[in-house]
Parts: structure tokens; C-alpha cells; sequence
């Protein structure tokens, strides 16, 4: 009722002054009447503007006087006329009413306080202030001396009013339309969504947590790195055996027996099952020959190789190991220049710690062709490594048992404000290859890097276990964002 | 990789020019090592004793520096100088000669027969007229300790001792004798012991107790004495306290036994070389003759040079970048290998006592490009760069990992989670904790793990699926989670013995276990694969049928059968599976094979 009101009335005039007197006029009470422009007010119906006022309001004690009358009169009324004695008249009013009545009544010189009497001075009396608590009560203004008696008798205090002035907003209409806050099956085929209004969404807030499938950080990095791979023109190697012989772990790779990354201390090696069954005999002699006493034109090492040794299992420490096997397969034919690459699991038997674990990926990449060098080797890590979005390489000399030169690289983090190593490099030594039988003009380029360290950098995850393995936090992997290696 | 730790301002007086950290960084780089740290002596201790001492402004400046574990003549401040003279052209490259003396002259080190029991070998050598202070001393110290630790690998192949010569009187004899019949006073010791009671001494000894293994369960332990039958040493455990070096000594014989006759030449070559330039005769060393049993004789060290036939094409053809003879000379002269042109196109490339490492014409082949620069090659080979223009004519994808990402992807898209958990494992993770038996036919089991940890290699995925559950109890619920990725299993038609399997395994886990809703998955995957549903007995497709695993509820579990076979199975995870993981929530597990999808 009070809404059909503010939009009627403001539909021919051009301002409702007061709320409260347009309330009063219309009999509403003004709380509804406030409710009902604020709403207004917030679907931009109307304007509204504040309107304060102080105004006087009964206390308890006023309320109860302006009911059955002051206690001066309630007083004047109890005293018969020939008077009554004081203990009688207490008796009949009670000790608060007869108390102040007392006060009031002499001081308007109403009584007559006789020795055993109380009796009445005047016949009749006004009960002012019954009135002028009526009046205040009904809203209306009453003058300043009377104000002050009144609040000196703390039947009236003061209060602040607040209310608006009520002009047409905005989406002003005559009648309100109805709002929803979502386009319904019901309200769409009904076609009521044409009348329909939409509540002002909240732009500040987010949207409703969504629940879905998620694939892991690892793992989008490592189908990038593949994308950028194939985008070179690479193979993939087959790596799904984690168990290897040392012969193509590392005495394939001219690793001597001897070599520190072939103790216990680096590498697992296996109780079941322990050793291999298989080599290819023609070719371990080749190997046997090239460490112990050497040929095509290398010394060798010249110490006792065994074939124990070399029989011994492991779980692979590198993805080279899996690069030999198919160098070798490679040999064994006319042979054709190959692209490859892997990314998968090696082994470490190292002490764990927030950048090391026993087990990581290792990423690795080689050409097998006539008559490769050394620029070819730089000018395919500087191809590789752009796209990675690490265009800043220098790179350092180094020693591997199986590559000649040996190359460390390292790229400028612009993050850091330093170099930082990224991966190693080489081109395999011909004690490698030879014997594998391949052709002498034949030369590999190689390089390597762990996939888990550029995705630690990339994402800034300064533990290795918050990236990888059973302790990683599934919110995590939820809220990771996509991998754009390669794309820009 | 070996770290060497040396006075800053020593290794700047011995290389004869000071530089800035900045500048030494960038020689160390282009020359192949690296400033590892800058410390000072007081701040290692401080850090030993975990002291919070403010450090002296006047500490001397420790570098650290990482040297190629090939590379034995960087070990010591006096070959890492050398190297660095010449390699920045301060200086030629130095020749070193053997004294000038008659066979008769020579010391003699007899080798008795029996040491062929427990280390057959033993070459010596002298330094006359060698001038120690503290410095040079602790160098010459070092550097046993650096060899000892790498090529020697830790003294089991090679064990060096050094002699104050002036103690003892030639010839000396190498034997091998029972322990009880062993007796002397040993390095650092006041008292005489037998070898056997020495050994039982030792066994309490932090730095010598990790040696004694290579000689203990021996009937005979190798010893060497001088003619007055005064002990030299108890290879490889301790030397004798008379013949002790000290700073005033200066005569030093330096006797190295092995198993391996190779590696100790390299390492008595190592340790003469780089003292030689401290002796009266600068780079002189004098030779002792070493008599086998069997009567032949050979003298030590063994000083010859390498001589290695290399081509210019073969330098240039591997680089990639035209460099003229008279060049790649002066590059191998940097790198302290002479080289003669033999013909127009061919060298003679020398290769000194000192670089061990040259084993093959490519390794004169890297030395050019080092001394040519890396990074001077980079600008040319990224515009040449055949290595990635070479096209393959047509490539193949590998079908096991594009299966497998397709199928992580459909599996994903049905609201899973992907997980990436180790392969290995405990023991008890992989069989006990999932009330399974090892029967010792199924896991690779690692031989030498650190911790139990890294025992086993998984034989399934669900330990680490459960472990990752166990450790996101505060996760919303419910959890969805898969992996794809390998297990491994024994395998006798395998070369090695063992092959991978590609296993794909997800997880539910909520307020109730939601078998069905594992079971679901399981119809979706199939469905994706293309593979029907069919009534138990059909061969084309796939039904399932009651399985009765540890690891499940009795009753709320299937094997999945595809093409007549078992792939799979899928249940809801037994409850003491459940409290084994700590898992305090119901959860349905599935994991397959999908290599039979191929």
C-alpha cells in the first residue's frame, strides 16, 4: 500500500518533502514507509534524500502520565473537600505518586498543608501537563518553556527523526516490475523474462567454485616440451623399462668400472633381479675391447674390465641409457639419420632434500647424422631452449665419461639477475659409437635437463616435494595454471 | 664432481696476476671449472661450531673451486695455477724430465711374489731437493687426500705414501705378510703395534676405519721396507711414523700401491708433476726402478708423452668452424699440448704426462674449441645449425604414451584429478599395508636402498594413490583422483628380467566409498576406448565379474576381463587397507592395465 503511495503520488507530483508528514497523511506507519523507499531506492525507482529532525518523544514515565494524568492531579482529585490526613492520602496513591504529586501541587500553591489536614486551596485544576504530553505525543510542536519543565521532569527526551525526501529515480515507473536474479526455465518459455527486471549483480565478488577434473603441473609442462619437440621434428624413444643392465647404463657409454657414478652410492642397483640374462655378445666384446685396451684411434683405459660388472641390474640413472639401445638398433641397419628425444623417469640413489629426490624426469634430445659438429650441437640447444623462453645461453666446458666436447649450459635468468644452469650437452665420443657400428662420419649431438627443475622455476616452487610425489596438496594442482612453453 | 680449496691471494701470486671475483669467474668458465664458493678458513670453522662470530676483515679468502672429475692435475694449487699460466699464455708449457742418473744409481723397490694375493702393484718415484713451507706442505697433503678420494676411489684402486727419504736407506722391498708378523709404530702413534692389533686399534678411528675393509679378510697384508727392515707403510691404511714428512724434509719418496697398474701411474705422475717445480731442479723428478718378482724391471715414473696423429679436418670438420694450422697450434699450446704439423693437414699432438684424460683425437678436438671459445662459436652456429633444420621425412608418434595422455585427458574431462606419485617404495607400502603377500615373484627389489623408502619398485599404483589421499585428509570431499603411469614387474622373457606395465588407476573417496561411481568410470574408460559391454564368456568386449582381493571389501569388488583377459580390478578399498594408510574416509579404488588397448 505504501509502495502504490511514493509511485502514485510521485507519477503527478514532482517530490514527496517529507516522509514522515506523507506517512502521517496516509496513515502508514513511517518504519514501512522508510522500508518501502529504500527498496525503491535501490532498483532506482527514486531518489532519495536523508531529512533529519530532533524532535521529543515520551520517556516511560511520561507515557504512563499522559494516560491516566499527572501525579499532581491524580493528588488533587484524592483529597475530599474537607481534607484528608497526609497518612490516608499516601495510603491511597501510593508513596511515589503522593511523593511528586506533593512537590507539583504546592508548588502550583494548589494545597493548603494544614497541621493535621491536607486540604484543597482551589477547587478546580488543569491537567496541563497530561496535555502537553498528549501533544508531543501526537507530534505536535508545543513551546520552549514547556519543553524545558517537561524534560527537567525527564518526562520527554530528545530524538533524532530521520526520513527522506522522495523525488523519481532513474527507472522510475508507476508500477513496480518484478525482479529475479537468473533467467529460469519457468520465466523464459512462459515469456514472463520480457516484464522481467534483474537484480543488479555484484560485480565485487566471485563467481561459484567450480568442481571438475584437473591434470597435474608435471605433466603439462612435460606435453609442452613434447609439443616443442615435435615441432623440431623429433622421435620419441620408447622408455617404459625402468630396469637396466649397467652394460647399457653405463659401459656402452664408455663409463669405466671404476667410474664414481657406478658406486652404491649413486645408483640402485638390484637384489631381484640382479643380473641380466642378455647382451649382445659381439658387441659387449666390442665394448670389453674399447675400455680395456682401446681402438679407433682411442687408448681406452686399460684396466681389467668385467663382464660381472656389466651384468649387474639397475634401475636406470639416465634416459642415455635407453639413447644407446637405440643407437645400437640404429647401427644394425643401412643407416638413416634420426631425431630424437624422451622424457621420463631416472634414478638416483641420492640423500633427498627440497631440490633432490631418488627418482625425477630427465628430458633429453638427440640428432644422429653425418657430419654434425659442434655449432650444429650450440645452434640446436639455442632452437631448443628459445622455445622455451631461455634466448640467453652461454655455455661452459665440462667432463662426461661419454660425450667430447662436453658442454654445461647455462641461461640468464632475468628473475635472478644471474646465470643459472639448465642442462648439459655433448657430442657422443667415438668409443661410444664405434662400436655400436656405426660409420665413422657419423657423429650424435645430445643434451639433457631435468623436467622438474625449469617447472620449479616456471612456477616458483622452491620445494621439490610440493611439485611431485603423495605429499603434494590437490588444491594445488587444481588451481595451476595452464603451461604456455612454446607458444610464446 | 672433486672441489679444491685454495688461498685467493696464493692462486693469484702462483698465476701471476690478480683478478676481480668477476673476472676469475669468467676465466674459471671459459676454462672449464667453476668458483663454487668464496669462503675464509675462520668461516668454515665458525660454520663447523655453528658460531655467530662477526668474520675479520683480514681473513684470508678461501675459493672453491669444482674441477672435471678427469682432470686429476687441477687437483692441487699448483697444477690449477699451472694450467691457468698457460692457458692465458703467461707461460710455455713445461717439460718434465726424469734425472739424469745410471740404472745403478737408481733406488730399488723389490716385489715379493706374494703381493699379488692383495694388490699386486707399486711404483715410486723421488723429489730431490724439495723446498716445503706451511703452505706448499698442506698443498702437498691436499692433494694425496683429493686423489684418495677420486681416482684412487678411496684407496681401495691406488694408496699413496710419501717418505722423508733422509730416514730411510734403499732398496726397499714390497711384500705381503701375515699381520702377526707385522710390527711397527704407525703415523701419529707413540707406540709400536702388531698389524692385526693395529687394525682392531683403527676400528675406532673416524677417518681411517672406512680403509680398513679393503684388507682386513686378508691371510696377508701388503707392507713396504727399507733394507734396515724399518716399515715405510701398511698400504692402503697408514704409513710408518719414522720416515714422516715434516716441513723440513727434503728428499721425499713417494711410493704408490694398487690393484690397478694405470691408475697408479697417472696418480704418481700427478703428485711428481706438481711438486716437481718446488725441486732444486725445477721439473726434474728422479726415477726408481721397481723389480718384480719374476725379475723384470721397469722404472718409474713413467714421464713418456702421447704422441697422437690428428687431423685439421677432423678438428674443424667436428667444430664447425674454419680455423688455420698455425691457430689450432697456439689453441693446443693453451691447453698444454704441443703440437707438431706433420704434413699440411696433420698434426702430432703430444700429450704430456699430465693429461691423463687424452684418449682419443676428439679430446684434442675439444681442447681447440675450449681454447677457441664455446661461447665465440654460438653466433655462427645458431645460423648454421643443421642439427635442427635436418628434417626427418616423417615421423611416428610413440602409440603407448599417446594412448596414455589420451586417455589421462578423457579421464580428466570426467572430473578426476590427475596425480603424479614415485615409483618406489617400501616393502610394506606395496604388500603388507594393502594385505598382500609377497611371494618374491612379482617386485624388483632394490639391493642397496638409503632408507626403506626406496626399497621396491611399485608393483601396483595404489600405495602411492592411497599415500596421497592419506596426505590431503583436509581436502574437500569428495576426492577424485587418477594416475597413469608405469609399474614394473619381473619378466623372464626380458633381457633384463623385468619389464614396465602402463597402469591406469583412480580413486573415489567421500562420505560413502562410491563404488558405483568407480564402477562408472570404468564403463566411460571402455566406452572412450571404443570397447563394448558384453555378457560374461564374450570375447569382443569387456564385462566384469567378483573378485575376491585382499586389498578390497569382500563383496564390493570386480576384475575386469577385456577380450577374455583380466586388465583390472576395481572394488571398494578393504577397511584395514583403509586404517593401514590412516585414511579416515570410505574410498572405491580401480587401477587397469591399458597396453592391451593398443
Amino acid at each position: 500500500m505504501a509502495e502504490e503511495a511514493v509511485l502514485g503520488y510521485l507519477e503527478n507530483n514532482y517530490e514527496i518533502r517529507d516522509s514522515g508528514e506523507f506517512a502521517a497523511e496516509r496513515g502508514v506507519d513511517h518504519n514501512e514507509m522508510v522500508n518501502v523507499i529504500k527498496s525503491l531506492h535501490g532498483f532506482r525507482y527514486v531518489d532519495a534524500e536523508d531529512i533529519k529532525r530532533e524532535t521529543w518523544v515520551l520517556t516511560d514515565e511520561g507515557n504512563i502520565y499522559a494516560n491516566v494524568g499527572s501525579p499532581e492531579v491524580q493528588l488533587m482529585l484524592a483529597i475530599p473537600p474537607e481534607g484528608i490526613s497526609r497518612d490516608e492520602l499516601q495510603k491511597k496513591l501510593g508513596p511515589t505518586v503522593f511523593k511528586i504529586g506533593c512537590a507539583q501541587a504546592a508548588k502550583n500553591k494548589w494545597l493548603e498543608m494544614g497541621k493535621q489536614l491536607i486540604s484543597r486551596k482551589v477547587e478546580h485544576v488543569e491537567d496541563r501537563v497530561k496535555d502537553l504530553l498528549l501533544q508531543i505525543q501526537q507530534g505536535q510542536g508545543i513551546g520552549l518553556d514547556d519543553i524545558k519543565a517537561l524534560k527537567a521532569r525527564k518526562l520527554i527526551v530528545p530524538q533524532t527523526w530521520k526520513g527522506y525526501s522522495v523525488k523519481k529515480g532513474p527507472s522510475y515507473a508507476p508500477k513496480r516490475k518484478k525482479v529475479v536474479t537468473d533467467l529460469t526455465r519457468d520465466n523464459f518459455q512462459s515469456g514472463e523474462w520480457k516484464e522481467l527486471e534483474f537484480k543488479e549483480y555484484n560485480y565485487s565478488a566471485k563467481g561459484q567454485p567450480l568442481e571438475g577434473g584437473h591434470l597435474h603441473p608435471l605433466l603439462k609442462v612435460r606435453c609442452q616440451i613434447k609439443q616443442i619437440f615435435l615441432c623440431m621434428g623429433f622421435e620419441e624413444m620408447p622408455t617404459n623399462n625402468y630396469v637396466e643392465s649397467s652394460f647399457w647404463n653405463f659401459d656402452s657409454l664408455f663409463q669405466p668400472q671404476q667410474h664414481p657414478a657406478r658406486d652404491s652410492h649413486d645408483t640402485f642397483f638390484l637384489d631381484a633381479p640382479s643380473t641380466t640374462k642378455e647382451l649382445p655378445e659381439d658387441y659387449v666384446n666390442r665394448v670389453k675391447q674399447i675400455h680395456e685396451s682401446g681402438g679407433y684411434e682411442s687408448r681406452g683405459y686399460a684396466y681389467d674390465w668385467k663382464r660381472e660388472e656389466a651384468n649387474k641390474n639397475l634401475l636406470r640413472t639416465h634416459t642415455t641409457a635407453v639413447s644407446s639401445r637405440m643407437l645400437y638398433q640404429l647401427a644394425q641397419k643401412s643407416f638413416s639419420p634420426k631425431k630424437y628425444f624422451s622424457i621420463d623417469r631416472v634414478f638416483r640413489n641420492e640423500a633427498v632434500d627440497r631440490t633432490h629426490l631418488a627418482e625425477f624426469h630427465q628430458i633429453e634430445g638427440l640428432v644422429c647424422d653425418r657430419g654434425l659438429t659442434l655449432c650444429d650441437l650450440i645452434g640446436v640447444l639455442h632452437d631448443f631452449f628459445s622455445r622455451l623462453g631461455m634466448t640467453k645461453l652461454k655455455f661452459k666446458p665440462a667432463y662426461n665419461p661419454y660425450t667430447e666436447p662436453s658442454m654445461e649450459i647455462f641461461s640468464y635468468h632475468e628473475g635472478f639477475k644471474k646465470w643459472v644452469e639448465v642442462g648439459n650437452s655433448g657430442m657422443f665420443r667415438p668409443e661410444m659409437l664405434r662400436p655400436m657400428g656405426l660409420p665413422e662420419d657419423v657423429q650424435v649431438i645430445a643434451w639433457g635437463l631435468s623436467l622438474e627443475r625449469p617447472t620449479m622455476i616456471m612456477y616458483g616452487i622452491d620445494n621439490i616435494r610440493d611439485l611431485f610425489g603423495h605429499k603434494v596438496d590437490l588444491g594445488l594442482i587444481k588451481k595451476n595454471p595452464i603451461c604456455r612453453l612454446g607458444i610464446e | 664432481m672433486p672441489t679444491v680449496s685454495v688461498g685467493r691471494d696464493r692462486l693469484f701470486a702462483a698465476i701471476g696476476k690478480t683478478y676481480t671475483q668477476e673476472e676469475f669467474e669468467d676465466l674459471c668458465f671459459s676454462f672449464g671449472i667453476e668458483l663454487d664458493d668464496v669462503t675464509t678458513e675462520k668461516a668454515i670453522v665458525r660454520k663447523e661450531k655453528h658460531l655467530e662470530e662477526e668474520a675479520d676483515e683480514d681473513e684470508e679468502v678461501i675459493y672453491k673451486i669444482e674441477i672435471p672429475a678427469n682432470r686429476y692435475d687441477l687437483l692441487c694449487l699448483e697444477g690449477l695455477a699451472q694450467a691457468l699460466r698457460v692457458f692465458c699464455g703467461f707461460q710455455e708449457i713445461p717439460t718434465y724430465k726424469l734425472a739424469d742418473i745410471s740404472k745403478d744409481a737408481m733406488l730399488k723397490m723389490h716385489v715379493k711374489p706374494e703381493t699379488s694375493l692383495i694388490r699386486p702393484f707399486v711404483v715410486c718415484a723421488v723429489l730431490r731437493g724439495l723446498t716445503f713451507d706451511k703452505a706448499r706442505y698442506n698443498s702437498f697433503i691436499d692433494l694425496q687426500d683429493k686423489l684418495h678420494q677420486n681416482i684412487c676411489r678411496r684407496r681401495t684402486l691406488v694408496a699413496i705414501g710419501t717418505h722423508d727419504l733422509d730416514k730411510l736407506e734403499g732398496p726397499f722391498t714390497y711384500e705381503a705378510l701375515p699381520p702377526t708378523s707385522i710390527n711397527f709404530t704407525p703415523l701419529k702413534q707413540e707406540r709400536s703395534f702388531r698389524a692385526d692389533d693395529l687394525m682392531e686399534f683403527y676400528k675406532s678411528d673416524l677417518k681411517l676405519k672406512k680403509f680398513l675393509h679393503i684388507i682386513e679378510d686378508s691371510p696377508v697384508y701388503p707392507v713396504l721396507y727399507d733394507s734396515k727392515r724399518t716399515v715405510l707403510s701398511l698400504p692402503p691404511i697408514i704409513n710408518g711414523a719414522h720416515s714422516a714428512i715434516t716441513l723440513e724434509t727434503k728428499n721425499v719418496f713417494i711410493e704408490c700401491t694398487a690393484t690397478d697398474l694405470t691408475k697408479a701411474k697417472i696418480v704418481l705422475n700427478t703428485m711428481v708433476t706438481a711438486f716437481s717445480e718446488y725441486c732444486e731442479n725445477k721439473f726434474v723428478i728422479e726415477p726408481v726402478e721397481v723389480i718384480s718378482s719374476d725379475g723384470k724391471s721397469h722404472i718409474y715414473p713413467d714421464l713418456s708423452v702421447y704422441d697422437m696423429e690428428v687431423s685439421l679436418a677432423y678438428i674443424t670438420g667436428l667444430i664447425g668452424v674454419s680455423l688455420e694450422a698455425e691457430q689450432v697450434t697456439k689453441f693446443l699450446n693453451r691447453m698444454q699440448l704441443h703440437a707438431k704439423q706433420s704434413t699440411s693437414d696433420n698434426f702430432v699432438v703430444s700429450v704430456p704426462p699430465t693429461r691423463s684424460d687424452v684418449l682419443h683425437p676428439c679430446d684434442v678436438m675439444e681442447d681447440v674449441a675450449i681454447a677457441y671459445g664455446f661461447n665465440a662459436i654460438k653466433d655462427q652456429a645458431i645460423v648454421d645449425n643443421k642439427g635442427s633444420k635436418r628434417l626427418a621425412a616423417s615421423l611416428a608418434l610413440l602409440p603407448l604414451n599417446e594412448l596414455s595422455d589420451l586417455i589421462r585427458k578423457e579421464v580428466a574431462l570426467i572430473g578426476f584429478t590427475e596425480v603424479l606419485t614415485f615409483i618406489l617404495c617400501s616393502k610394506k607400502e606395496n604388500f603388507a599395508m594393502l594385505n598382500r603377500q609377497d611371494d618374491k615373484s612379482k617386485a624388483v627389489i632394490i639391493g642397496n636402498p638409503r632408507s626403506s623408502d626406496f626399497e621396491a619398485v611399485r608393483t601396483s599404483l595404489m600405495p602411492g594413490i592411497l599415500k596421497t589421499v592419506a596426505h590431503n585428509k583436509d581436502h574437500p570431499k569428495p576426492i577424485k583422483i587418477f594416475e597413469v603411469g608405469d609399474i614394473a614387474i619381473l619378466e623372464d622373457k626380458n633381457d633384463v628380467g623385468a619389464k614396465n606395465l602402463r597402469q591406469l588407476a583412480a580413486l573415489y573417496c567421500g562420505a560413502n566409498a562410491g563404488f558405483e561411481i568407480i564402477h562408472g568410470l570404468v564403463d566411460r574408460v571402455m566406452e572412450k576406448n571404443g570397447i563394448t559391454f558384453v555378457s560374461p564368456g564374450d570375447k569382443s568386449g569387456y564385462y566384469i565379474e567378483r573378485s575376491d582381493e585382499p586389498e578390497f571389501l569382500a563383496g564390493r569388488q570386480a576384475r575386469i576381463i577385456y577380450q577374455g583377459k583380466q586388465v583390472g580390478t576395481f572394488g571398494i578399498v578393504h577397511p584395514e587397507v583403509l586404517n593401514n594408510f590412516d585414511i579416515p574416509d570410505p574410498c572405491s579404488f580401480v587401477e587397469l592395465n591399458i597396453e592391451s588397448f593398443l
